[in-house]
């Protein structure tokens, strides 16, 4: 009798967990199309906001006559009421076209498409690095808090953290691409690819040149995680379920490994998905020091004009990337602690 | 077993992606940087600025109109010695005794790279496809405004009938592209000339490449009329950042750089194979003063300090400017002082102010001429102005500029002690409030063309914005009915030498309607290998610049320095450098992988 209403009481417990989740999957992509949809609407106005005329801008110290600045008006479609700027650009957003890029003449999907994959590459495989590396060191960190290991861990890594990273960038090509006393210059200065590789040749090419600005993105990078990593498994230091894991006779390491970890992890992994989402977007400063040709810098240059139509694209990129980010990280906290979606 | 499954091959991914990684950067790490391999010579160019367009239609940014300077020919060129026009396409010009008609002749010996003749008339197509069609006037509509009918009656003959006289023909900034290439082009307001490699040109480069932000490669058009350069490649290469640039300069990475900064300059005076240029420049740095700002329909607008509207005013803060001060401090001898409206290089034009009309710093006479004007100080010290208001004026800075930022403090000094408050205002972005008039005084500046007609047209009256919601030409709302009338003159005259003079006449009234004062020229300050380059030709020749000329002739001259060996010895330390700690990661990734292995055997069992 008491193992058929255990058992009764299972069924029905798995089987509310099996209704939960698609209604929390509903309810979160809901909620990530009308982020989405309101990001596509507010970036419009957004950066209307930012003073200047882009073709004066753009024109600036060029010999041009009042009848060029009207046809670029006319080109840009400045010339139309802000009503009919706002529609033309909703019909068009809803068909997936962003515009016309003011400066560069060309398609805004077709500039970013160009320049993606650089970006995802150089922040993508340091947002891996640093976040792995953090969670490594911060485990380590608050597993024998308070000792030299610990205390020259977080030093180190709140040093860094404080570093402009546009400096340190600079002092690594000086000290690894130029070359300074006994170091010799073994990096390329920037850029992301010499030129006139193929194949195989050209990944090594590329891998060469992404060493500095990933290892710079990693040294200011990794502070985040192992801090966050480090305070949420301390929380978990004091557990009961530690002591009896202990009391079984299991080593040190497995209950940390097994036990700790496991149950430190979900702050860091909301952490880990916001960086992931903040991969689309770059870093303006890495990426102007090294010369890599990616979306931060083509940012910089689209708010400088304003090219508004570039502005407003890759502001819809980088919200688009954020709100992907933030979806996974919510469809993926369910199996990680069955607590969450229930 | 199971359980342990995942784990173990997640961090082994992790360990050999870390360790393939570093293998990989350190097999390379003796791979040479520099763009020289074989008996190629490459002559490497850093550049900052993206290009635009590589359609000679659309394109406005320096990067891009110089590129198109190497890839296609102009009907004329300009003297490397003195920037006189010389023959470009064409190779002998006239004009009619009307002033309305001009002939030129057409070369017989240039070809587009595609191995088809450039003639006349690739040339009418070119200037008609700019008057037909808005789009393909984008970037030098300018240019054929005034143009009634272009045609080429045979192929070495191309005759432009004006509208009205026009000084400037023997300066038409606009490259002639080849018909038959560009005909097919449909809409010439999205056509960028960037996706069929080489593009069909007849300039000394051709160009092979293009990666967005990354490079431009150009390689000698062998058949150009004037001779092959010498060069087996000419790459533009992007450095986002200057110090970047500049370690890529020391390194051997690039053979030249531009645009140094006075710090940079200094570094780099003591390198070994490296010469820097501090050539003469072709910008002036100046304050422009609001006039009070107005459109063509005579309506003002703006909200311009009245008291900058005396002429005694102006003069005053002209007098306590200490030009020697400005360039010896802020650009740290990186200039010359301003006199004239046009810098000195350009010989023919230059014109400095002499004897009464000149306003040298005398701070003194600053504070008599406010005194005469009425302008007395307060019991606070500061001059009032006849409304009773003390005079607090406001300056436009830009805020990338590091020079407007130093030389405003130096103002606020120097007008602090006429008893005259100053608010340096800058901004990213300046020209919303200079478009509305929204501004004391600003910091101006420009690049001056051989021919000066442009600078000097945005100072008319015909340039202010048709209505205030219009944008105009103009640079500073000045419209002066003397300066209307010089200008007209100078627009039509012909003759070289009475031109120039009507151009120094033009310079002479915008100094004494003292709405411009020209504080300095900044010179053009740049670096290059002498390694790599072994004798190259500055525009002037006897001193002037190699980046952004008129001409073609830094690159088309430069000759490569003998083939030296001077990357291998640091690349072969970087490679048993890099394997070595590569060799070494391994090893020690594979002892602690061991180590743990063994420790946790019995958990696993």
């Amino acid at each position: 009798m008491t193992t058929a209403s255990a058992s009764a009481g299972a069924v029905v417990e798995r089987s509310g967990t099996a209704t939960a989740y698609p209604r929390y999957l509903a309810g979160k992509l809901g909620g990530a199309a009308v982020s989405l949809f309101a990001v596509l609407v507010t970036s419009f106005f957004l950066f209307r906001i930012i003073p200047g005329d882009p073709v004066k801008a753009m024109t600036q110290g060029v010999p041009t006559s009042a009848e060029q600045l009207a046809t670029l008006r006319r080109q840009f479609g400045l010339d139309l009421p802000l009503w009919q700027q706002f529609t033309d650009y909703c019909a068009k957003a809803l068909t997936g076209d962003l515009g016309m890029s003011y400066q560069f003449r060309a398609p805004v999907g077709e500039l970013v498409a160009q320049k993606l994959p650089a970006t995802l590459l150089l922040t993508g495989v340091a947002v891996v690095i640093y976040s792995a590396l953090g969670l490594w060191l911060g485990t380590r960190s608050a597993w024998r808090h308070g000792g030299l290991g610990d205390r020259l861990n977080t030093g180190i890594a709140l040093t860094l953290w404080s570093v402009p990273s546009f400096w340190l960038g600079l002092l690594l090509i000086i000290v690894f691409s130029v070359g300074i006393g006994p170091v010799p210059g073994m990096f390329p200065t920037g850029g992301m690819e010499s030129g006139d590789e193929t194949g195989l040749a050209y990944v090594i090419d590329v891998a060469h040149h992404m060493v500095l600005p990933v290892l710079t993105l990693v040294a200011v990078g990794y502070a985040q995680t192992l801090l966050v990593m480090r305070a949420s498994l301390l929380d978990e230091m004091g557990g009961d379920y530690l002591t009896t894991a202990r009391a079984k006779g299991l080593r040190d390491d497995l209950v940390r490994r097994r036990h700790a970890v496991p149950n430190a992890l979900l702050p860091t992994i909301t952490m880990i998905f916001i960086n992931l989402g903040h991969v689309a977007a770059g870093s303006i400063l890495v990426e102007t020091v090294f010369s890599w040709p990616g979306l931060g810098g083509l940012f910089y240059q689209a708010l400088s004009v304003p090219d508004l139509p570039l502005v407003q694209g890759l502001f819809v990129v980088f919200a688009g990337a954020m709100i992907l980010m933030n979806l996974l990280a919510d469809l993926l906290y369910p199996l990680l602690d069955p607590r969450v979606g229930r | 077993m199971v359980t342990m499954a995942p784990h173990r091959s997640l961090r082994l991914l992790l360990a050999s992606a870390i360790a393939s990684g570093i293998a990989a950067t350190s097999l390379t790490a003796g791979h040479p940087a520099q763009a020289d391999e074989g008996d190629k010579a490459v002559l490497t160019v850093a550049v900052s600025q993206s290009v635009d367009s590589l359609s000679p239609f659309l394109a406005q940014r320096l990067v891009s109109t110089s590129i198109h300077r190497l890839t296609y020919e102009y009907l004329t060129n300009y003297d490397v010695k003195d920037a006189r026009p010389i023959p470009g396409l064409a190779t002998a010009w006239k004009a009619s005794p009307d002033k309305l008609t001009w002939t030129y002749t057409i070369r017989t010996n240039s070809t587009w790279s595609d191995g088809k003749k450039a003639t006349a008339e690739d040339a009418a197509w070119t200037f008609n496809k700019m008057m037909t069609d808005d789009n393909a006037a984008t970037a030098n509509g300018s240019y054929t405004a005034n143009f009634e009918k272009v045609t080429a009656p045979d192929p070495r003959t191309l005759v432009i009938k004006l509208k009205k006289p026009q000084a400037t023909m023997t300066a038409l900034d606009v490259p002639i592209v080849p018909k038959h290439i560009w005909e097919t082009v449909g809409d010439f307001s999205k056509f960028n000339n960037d996706k069929q490699f080489p593009i069909v040109g007849n300039g000394p480069f051709i160009i092979t490449d293009y990666r967005v932000d990354q490079y431009v490669r150009l390689k000698p058009n062998k058949t150009f009329w004037r001779g092959a350069p010498k060069f087996d490649e000419l790459v533009l290469r992007y450095y986002k950042d200057g110090d970047a640039a500049v370690a890529a300069l020391r390194k051997g990475e690039v053979s030249f750089v531009p645009n140094l900064t006075p710090a940079q300059a200094a570094s780099l005076k003591s390198a070994e194979d490296i010469k820097v240029n501090d050539a003469p420049g072709r910008r002036f740095y100046a304050l422009a003063t609001n006039p009070g700002a107005r459109s063509k329909d005579g309506k003002k607008f703006g909200n311009g300090h009245p008291a900058l509207l005396d002429p005694a005013v102006r003069k005053a803060l002209f007098l306590a400017v200490d030009r020697k001060t400005i360039v010896d401090k802020v650009f740290q001898g990186h200039a010359v002082e301003g006199e004239g409206y046009i810098p000195p290089r350009f010989a023919s034009y230059f014109w400095k102010p002499q004897g009464a009309q000149k306003l040298a710093h005398d701070p003194a006479r600053a504070e008599r001429m406010l005194d005469e004007a009425g302008y007395r100080k307060n019991s606070g010290g500061k001059r009032v102005g006849k409304d009773g208001r003390p005079l607090d004026f406001r300056i436009l800075c830009h805020a990338t500029d590091p020079n407007d930022k130093a030389v405003g403090k130096y103002l606020q000094e120097w007008w602090g002690k006429l008893g005259i408050g100053l608010k340096v205002e800058c901004l990213d972005n300046v020209s919303d409030p200079w478009l509305k008039g929204d501004y004391d005084l600003a910091f101006d500046g420009w690049s001056v063309n051989p021919d000066p007609d442009y600078v000097l047209s945005i100072h008319t009256c015909a340039a202010l914005p048709a209505t205030p919601k219009d944008t105009g030409a103009t640079d500073n709302f000045i419209c002066d009915k003397r300066y209307d009338e010089l200008y007209a003159k100078q627009a039509v005259e012909y003759d070289p030498a009475k031109r120039a003079q009507l151009v120094k006449q033009l310079q002479s009234r915008l100094y004494d309607t003292g709405y411009m004062n020209v504080m300095a020229y900044p010179n053009a300050v740049e670096a290059y290998r002498t390694d790599h380059i072994r004798s190259i030709t500055t525009m002037p020749q006897a001193a002037g610049n190699l980046w952004g000329q008129d001409g073609y002739w830094s690159w088309w001259s430069a000759q490569p320095a003998a083939s030296g060996d001077d990357q291998d010895s640091g690349s072969s330390a970087g490679l048993l450098i890099g394997a070595g700690s590569a060799a070494a990661l391994l090893l020690a990734a594979g002892i602690a992988f061991a180590v743990r292995r063994r420790s946790t055997a019995d958990d696993r069992e």
